[in-house]
């Protein structure tokens, strides 16, 4: 302290060192900027207390407040969940018949339905439910085991086929060709009539002959008009709606060996209610149909849960 | 133009910027000026505090109070008229409107915004009221300020303060009665139950009208608002502004020398009343000025002077640079309304009543009612079992009136079409669809478009008419989708 010396041009004092006539000029950090430091240091060690912080061997510390940035996440999840509770247990509480009768929740329903279809329906159905070859078209008006809302539900809860699942909706068509029960010809012929029954091909000979083989082995099923029969997801054969193809190589494919789709049953995979949402989704696609309209399906709906589970 | 530049010495070693303020202690003062100023403040005050209280039926699906910016619901209520967030451009057309009124008032009579109607000049007009009722008038004022801190100024600054505050916390409340229903906020506001941003906006306005109107006063004009600056742009000779008439007072002598020395003297005899009156402490002796806010006081405060001492009014007077000049010269100044007529002020009328009239015409001709239609994209058409084609589209109905209104929807361009929605049945399909629109809101309406089975792609409309006797109506237009080849059919 006893050489201490201010700097002549800028009057400030010198830390006292001289290199080659250079010196440094005392400038101290400001109060503020130390201060701040020093609570930025105290901070970071209550920080590494308090919060996960120190990486050791076999896992880090967990800090006094028990946070972990999972915990959090279920947290989040829990509240969510909490959330959307009461509008769930009113769907769940609700017949779904009666669910369209309320607009809001049939809104709810809807949105619900939407977002479980996107996670594990669109992947074969497609995410605006067009379908594609082999998986139904759910936005049209034609339904393989019936269009009513309880169709749909009993469709989703029991599956098409679903192995092991015993209220599942079976129905099984036997492989014309590759089972030796009808000859090349005797296919040819008979693909010739199906397509003459919606008029895509003319009704010639072929379909005349064609049509003595479907009187014998396909009318039990698709009915003698051809019309289909949804207690055996049996489908109408006089429409425009092909799952599998409309021409008549196709049609002659589907005959010698017969299509058998399979969806899961989804009764173990989604809780009741998300199921019921998915119905009611599906449904208003644009070709759900109304009890009254169609009492058929409705009557065949529950002759199908009671053990018509039998091909 | 006389710009005082307070530059400060170049010569000191060390240049200092800032000048503290001296306090203003206006002297009241009285004359039409500012009976004038009177009758403003009353005015501007009674329809900021009174219009959100103002009723306006507008019947069962609308709020009732008469100006009312419903930013919860996205509306904005003035009398008969409701705006809506996508006809903001009305907002932005008044907005633009204010502007060139702006302009056109300092065209024609330079600042007289400034002087008399903006709301920091109301305000501090306001308070310097309050000061003049709590310490007294000019002097009483300047001797409380010097005085040192005892009881009496503790009392004396308390309560000014105290009614400073109350006139802030009151505007500050004013404000967000705009922006709910006036009654009901009031009552939640005093409940405790109101938003917090209402607390909030009031607490901010309160401190910022304490602020600006009780201490900070002349400096928001003189050092914070952009719009002085702006205006010394605007003005020129041709302005009207508060003018000392320098010809005629100089060289200023008191009434003594005048008698002693006739003709030797100027009419000002430095009585110093018009700075004396000034709300911003400006001598405007010294020429125009940005501190000059064209209030007119000092004009009252002269006038009356020269009434005392028998010489004509108008020593300090408005007047245009360039008759100032005329008249310094023995010229005839010319009429007033020469002065506020002249071209550009008639241009800015023009420009701004064409604004106005494009507006009101644009108010008078829009639309109540409109159609949008969304078309799903996904799937983008479905075949039937009979081979007919079905789009479906998402149609929002929007109507604007505060009542519901029966619609017609038709469906045009579409050979054999038929559409239907989730509430009409598809066995009462139809091409047009009557509908009730929902008052005051934008409803969405899913419908379902079946055409025959040869339907092609194609662009379709949606006619939207209203049935009742008001009518108008709107269009959207669309397409519909098929398949490619369009043959009897189709391969899936």
């Amino acid at each position: 302290m006893a050489n201490r010396h201010i700097d002549e041009p800028t009057g400030v004092e010198t830390v006292g060192h001289e290199w080659d006539g250079i010196e440094e000029l005392n400038n101290p950090l400001p109060r503020w900027w130390v201060v701040t430091f020093w609570i930025t240091v105290v901070f970071s060690l209550a920080y590494m207390v308090v919060y996960p912080a120190i990486p050791m061997l076999g896992k880090g510390t967990e800090g006094l407040w028990g946070w972990s940035s999972r915990g959090q996440l279920t947290a989040e999840m829990a509240a969510a969940q909490a959330a959307r509770k009461p509008v769930l247990d009113k769907i769940a509480a609700t017949p779904i018949e009666q669910i369209a009768a309320d607009k809001d929740l049939l809104a709810k329903a809807r949105a619900g339905g939407m977002a479980a279809f996107k996670q594990n329906c669109a992947l074969c159905h497609g995410s605006g439910g067009k379908g594609m070859v082999g998986y139904p078209n759910l936005a049209d008006r034609d339904w393989l085991w019936g269009g009513s809302v309880t169709d749909i539900e009993f469709s989703i809860t029991h599956g098409i086929r679903s192995p092991g699942a015993d209220a599942t909706r079976t129905s099984l068509m036997p492989s014309f060709g590759k089972d030796g029960i009808l000859q090349d010809g005797q296919i040819a012929d008979t693909s010739a009539y199906v397509l003459s029954l919606s008029g895509k091909a003319p009704s010639d000979a072929a379909a005349q002959r064609g049509a003595a083989v479907f009187a014998a082995n396909c009318a039990a099923c698709h009915g003698a008009d051809g019309k289909g029969l949804r207690a055996f997801g049996a489908p109408n054969l006089a429409d425009q709606v092909w799952l599998y193809g409309g021409t008549k190589d196709q049609v002659a494919a589907s005959i010698a060996r017969a299509r058998a789709g399979v969806m899961p049953a989804w009764a173990g995979k989604l809780d009741p209610v998300t199921i019921k949402m998915l119905a009611v989704y599906v449904h208003s696609l644009g070709g759900g149909e109304q009890f009254a309209a169609a009492p058929a399906a409705a009557a065949a709906a529950p002759a199908n849960g009671n053990g018509n589970a039998k091909p | 133009m006389v710009m005082e530049m307070r530059s400060p010495d170049t010569a000191s070693a060390a240049p200092v910027l800032y000048e503290k303020r001296k306090a203003v202690f206006p002297k009241a003062v009285d004359g039409r000026f500012r009976r004038f100023k009177w009758l403003v403040l009353a005015l501007t005050l009674g329809v900021y505090y009174i219009t959100p209280w103002l009723r306006w039926d507008r019947g069962p699906y609308a709020p009732n109070q008469a100006v009312l910016v419903d930013l919860a619901h996205r509306r904005f209520y003035m009398f008969g008229i409701e705006i809506w967030p996508q006809e903001f451009y009305f907002v932005a057309g008044l907005l633009i409107m204010a502007g060139i009124g702006l302009f056109v008032i300092t065209s024609a009579v330079g600042r007289a915004w400034c002087g008399y109607s903006c709301p920091q000049t109301v305000w501090t007009d306001l308070f310097q009221h309050v000061d003049r009722l709590v310490d007294g008038d000019r002097n009483a004022q300047q001797r409380l300020q010097d005085a040192p801190w005892g009881s009496a100024k503790v009392a004396r600054r308390a309560m000014k303060w105290t009614i400073y505050l109350v006139i802030s916390f009151w505007t500050g409340g004013a404000w967000i009665m705009y922006f709910a229903d006036a009654p009901t906020l009031t009552v939640d506001f005093w409940t405790g139950q109101a938003a917090p941003v209402a607390y909030a906006t009031v607490a901010v306005l309160t401190a910022t009208t304490f602020v600006f109107g009780g201490f900070m006063r002349e400096q928001v004009c003189i050092y914070m608002c952009p719009w002085p600056r702006i205006q010394t742009a605007m003005l020129d000779e041709k302005s009207l502004i508060v003018t000392y008439k320098d010809w005629r007072g100089e060289p200023r002598g008191s009434v003594k020398k005048q008698e002693k020395n006739p003709g030797g003297v100027g009419d000002c005899i430095d009585c110093n009343q018009c700075v004396n009156v000034c709300p911003t402490g400006y001598d405007i002796r010294n020429g125009p000025d940005v501190a000059c806010i064209t209030c007119a006081l000092c004009i009252d405060a002269c006038d009356s002077v020269m009434a005392q001492i028998g010489r004509p009014r108008g020593l300090i007077d408005y007047a245009t640079l360039e008759d100032c000049k005329i008249e310094s010269e023995g010229g005839q100044p010319r009429p007033i309304s020469k002065a506020l007529f002249h071209t550009r002020t008639l241009v800015y009328v023009g420009v701004w009543s064409a604004i106005g009239f494009a507006l009101l015409f644009a108010l008078g001709a829009r639309e109540r009612i409109d159609i949008s239609v969304q078309k799903d994209r996904n799937p983008p058409f479905t075949i039937e079992p009979d081979g007919a084609v079905r789009n479906d589209y998402t149609v929002k109905l929007l109507n604007m009136e505060g009542r519901p209104r029966p619609m017609r929807i038709a469906l045009e361009g579409l050979p054999g079409g038929l559409m239907w929605t989730d509430d009409i049945s598809q066995e009462k399909a139809a091409p047009v669809l009557d509908v009730t629109a929902a008052p005051d809101q934008v409803e969405p309406v899913r419908v379902y478009v079946i055409a025959p089975a040869n339907a092609r792609e194609q662009q379709i409309r949606f006619v939207l008419t209203a049935t009742d006797k008001e009518g108008g109506g709107d269009v959207s237009e669309t397409r519909f989708d098929a398949p490619e080849a369009n043959t009897m059919g189709g391969s899936q």
